[in-house]
């Protein structure tokens, strides 16, 4: 067969995509259940970008506050979502997230500690109580090595075992997968390049669990590193699963705004969680004047009792600079647009007014590092600027709340790649306990999944053929630069939609995306096939651009704002929107079609943890007769 | 604000290679590794390089600049004079795959010798306690971020292929030190960092620390308080006795 020719062949049980705190999770899960685990992801062992989550994992362990539980975390998560949350991730996610950080202690992560010898949580928007497990300002580090650490314990285990480290658990560093193969309707396996040798690689493999991520580089202005191109997303549309929610895109409030070459780098929101108020040009902390009607009563209305707040939480109400992301992000876009900008055009964030230098340099060690390295502003001593930067998104694979299992049978997904879990909204700290408490279940619903399989699925050789080919193609074509058509994307994106939409332009991001979509047919890639940055990039493209248009699409549809969705035309949140998803599918590869689902409505001992008045602000009036009902 | 700058970037492929020549636009506030994507977008769409966050924080993109181990995402263009020639090649220990990208595996080999964290049978998740100042330690080596620019830079291994196999590096023999400064540690690691991963190699030059993005105090904190743990079990006459008494009823 010719095809075979230079294409390794490997046969596993499951397959992880992605070696962030999701994939590695996953991984560990499958292979602690006994399967023979791949752990397949574009760069080397442990610099997923979890290693950039800065502030925390939350986890209501009530260390700090012991009033802390898991249905106030619920509820949080709940409301920084604005009730679009898929209620039982959101209620599994709040329930598991303390046992999954002891674990992570247990297998050797070293958290802050409380005085009395236990992990410390710190304050973070949106939460109610100090909630995030942390190591300063470096904590997806730390999470990343602990659970890289736990995948080398496991293969030292298979070693005493079986002589082989890689017996169960092997990991396929620097190799991106392109393909996902199925046999009819089923999963049977992944079709891959070796970054290093161009070489093509066939995983034969029952179950995948996709935890790729995210679609930032879809956009300019923006944290995530070069591996976020939507490649789960699109390796799920191609396979016939549905993305829902992706019209929500998180802008994190504070990014670098100066030096240019750094404009989008990630400021942590412990900043604020630890003090750090927000200013515009006047000198005003202007978050007050931008606290909404929904969180009117859990917010202070003056500076004297915000700052009270730091020392006195049981007394005072926390200062808005505390609100959820979207709410900051958006406040700050408006200070900038009214023109009250930082000179470089973003706001001022400040801490050093608040805290003494050495406790700076203690609580926020990267950021202090970050800021003195990159753009020489000593932050214990000046006020750094700050600005919106395409942060995260909240859509993504439509999964099955309790195993992660998309719509397309052996397809899985965790992390940021799935969808539902945080609403239209994430709150910070709640990304790296998703991670973990629905990376453990993805490899869990997989292992079950194999369990209950009667026959394993076969590779089809054409699929796999076409696969080659499909990669292969730029390589061949004089085309197009492919570093100018992703600029574009990124251009239009990030100008057409970015944090404030409207119809107009997004239509017109539509035109321009179906160009783009032309061009990428096009695009060529020089030189061979090793190591090649132009040619990867040049595969990249068909995810960025399939993501783009998802995105583009369901934003042109939703008719309200709400959480990471803003529509300049359509201002208000609509609680009939509340109870409608879009999800997108792809049946050519190409073109993307969004349907309107129904959300499910919660269950009763999960809607009754709510007061009456705050459901009264989400809920349509039909939805409000069906409460009274149950709590007649 | 923006100038032409002089580059030579080593480019190569399977063993053989030589630094090509660019004139390149630099602008304000950028690092070397803007400028090796300005090359890559314009002029070299194959140049290939490891990076991955660009905020130095997950020690992909280490190479060597004018001959000194550097992060490329954190070396502002600002340190050099407009007029000066940038020289940028791969890290020199491991062996280059293409251009500044080189086979990183001898520190992931590494890793795997060394035995994991081994907490005490009986404490369960949820009941650790450990105290700020006992976790501080071990906190300081977590901070790594895995650049390897202290194994590039380690003359042990830098020009000496054939110490490879018996020393760890400051990288792995720190980790060691981590592992032995946690509280909840119980696995004995001080004889397997003399014997198995070459402690005794290292003769203290620091030039590990000095290359430390992270600014770690990898001499000083981690690898001199090893050899004295080492020393002290090593020529404690209490433990020489017992060891001899053990022997002897074995």
């Amino acid at each position: 067969m010719e095809n075979s020719v230079n294409t390794e062949r490997h046969e596993y049980d499951v397959v992880v995509i992605g070696a962030g705190g999701a994939g590695l999770r996953a991984a560990i899960e499958a292979r602690q259940q006994g399967k023979r685990t791949a752990i397949v992801c574009k760069s080397l062992f442990g610099k997923a970008h979890t290693v950039m989550a800065e502030g925390g994992a939350a986890a209501a362990m009530g260390n700090v506050n012991s009033n802390d539980n898991w249905m106030v975390h619920f509820r949080d998560t709940m409301r920084g979502g604005k009730f679009l949350n898929n209620w039982r991730m959101a209620e599994l996610h709040a329930k598991e997230a303390p046992d999954r950080v002891w674990e992570l202690e247990a297998w050797g992560a070293l958290f802050d500690r409380t005085k009395d010898g236990k992990i410390s949580q710190r304050n973070f928007g949106g939460h109610e109580y100090p909630r995030l497990a942390h190591v300063g300002d470096r904590t997806g580090l730390e999470m990343i090595r602990t659970l890289q650490q736990r995948v080398v314990a496991l293969q030292q285990e298979d070693y005493e075992t079986h002589g082989d480290y890689e017996a169960y658990i092997k990991v396929f560093a620097e190799c991106t997968v392109t393909r996902l193969l199925k046999d009819g309707d089923r999963i049977s396996g992944a079709f891959a390049y070796w970054r290093e040798s161009g070489n093509f690689v066939l995983f034969d493999a029952p179950a995948v669990v996709l935890a790729t991520g995210g679609i930032g580089k879809s956009y300019v202005v923006t944290s995530n590193s070069w591996e976020y191109t939507g490649d789960g997303h699109a390796l799920a549309l191609l396979a016939g699963a549905n993305l829902i929610n992706m019209e929500f895109i998180q802008f994190h409030p504070t990014g670098m705004v100066w030096p240019p070459s750094v404009r989008g780098i990630l400021v942590t929101e412990s900043v604020r969680g630890d003090g750090g108020v927000l200013r515009n040009s006047e000198g005003k902390r202007f978050m007050f004047d931008y606290i909404p009607d929904v969180f009117k009563d859990q917010y202070a209305t003056t500076e004297e009792e915000g700052d009270r707040w730091y020392t006195d939480q049981a007394n005072n109400r926390r200062p808005p600079e505390l609100l959820p992301r979207d709410e900051v992000a958006r406040a700050i876009n408006a200070e900038v647009k009214a023109g009250r900008g930082s000179p470089q055009g973003g706001v001022f964030l400040d801490v050093s007014t608040r805290l003494p230098a050495e406790e700076i340099k203690k609580r926020l060690p990267s950021m202090h590092h970050q800021f003195k390295e990159l753009a020489d502003v000593d932050i214990t001593a000046e006020p750094m600027q700050v600005g919106p930067t395409c942060h995260y998104i909240m859509g993504g694979v439509e999964v099955d709340a309790d195993t992660g299992a998309a719509s397309v049978p052996g397809l899985f997904a965790a992390g940021e790649v799935s969808g539902g879990m945080h609403g239209s909204n994430r709150l910070g700290g709640n990304s790296l306990s998703d991670l973990l408490v629905f990376g453990r279940r993805a490899g869990a619903g997989a292992a079950a999944y194999i369990d209950a399989l009667e026959a394993r699925p076969k590779v089809s050789s054409e699929m796999v053929a076409d696969a080659r080919e499909e990669a292969l193609a730029p390589l061949g074509r004089h085309g197009e630069n492919p570093y100018e058509v992703h600029h574009e994307l990124q251009r239009t994106m990030n100008d057409l939609v970015g944090i404030i939409r409207k119809s107009e332009e997004i239509t017109e991001a539509l035109q321009v995306v179906e160009k783009i979509k032309e061009r990428v047919q096009l695009v060529g890639a020089a030189g061979s096939r090793i190591y090649n940055p132009g040619w990867h990039l040049a595969i990249d493209l068909r995810n960025m651009v399939l993501v783009s248009e998802c995105v583009a699409r369901a934003a042109l549809l939703r008719e309200e704002s709400r959480g990471g969705h803003t529509r300049d035309d359509f201002p208000g949140m609509n609680p009939v929107w509340r109870r409608k998803l879009l999800a997108c599918s792809t049946e050519d590869g190409t073109t993307i079609k969004v349907q309107e689902k129904p959300q499910s409505s919660m269950r009763d001992d999960l809607i009754t943890l709510f007061d009456r008045d705050e459901l009264k602000k989400y809920l349509t009036d039909e939805e409000m007769a069906e409460f009274d009902g149950i709590t007649k | 604000m923006s100038y032409k700058a002089k580059f030579k970037v080593w480019r190569g492929e399977g063993g053989e290679g030589r630094l090509e020549d660019f004139t390149v636009e630099v602008n304000d506030g950028e690092v070397v590794l803007d400028i090796i994507h300005r090359l890559q977008a314009t002029q070299a769409p194959d140049l290939a390089v490891r990076w991955n966050c660009k905020a130095g924080k997950c020690g992909s993109c280490s190479m060597e600049i004018n001959g000194k181990p550097r992060l490329g995402c954190m070396t502002r263009m600002s340190t050099f004079e407009e007029d000066e020639t940038i020289t940028v090649t791969p890290m020199r220990t491991f062996p280059v795959i293409k251009d500044l990208v080189t086979d990183v595996s001898y520190n992931y080999q590494k890793a795997r010798e060394i035995p994991s964290f081994t907490p005490p049978a009986d404490v369960k998740p949820g009941e650790y306690r450990m105290q700020q100042v006992d976790v501080e330690r071990s906190q300081e080596f977590r901070k790594c971020i895995e650049c390897f620019m202290c194994n590039n830079v380690c003359h042990v291994i830098r020009d000496h292929e054939e110490n490879k196999t018996n020393f760890s590096g400051p990288r792995f023999l720190m980790r060691i030190a981590e592992l032995d400064m946690h509280p909840y540690d119980v696995a004995d690691r001080q004889e397997a960092a003399q014997e198995q991963h070459g402690l005794g190699y290292c003769n203290i030059t620091k030039c590990c620390t000095e290359v430390c993005p992270e600014h770690i105090k990898i001499t000083d904190n981690a690898l001199i308080p090893m050899k004295e743990r080492v020393v002290d079990r090593k020529y404690d006459p209490l433990v020489w006795l017992g060891n001899k008494i053990f022997k002897r009823a074995k």
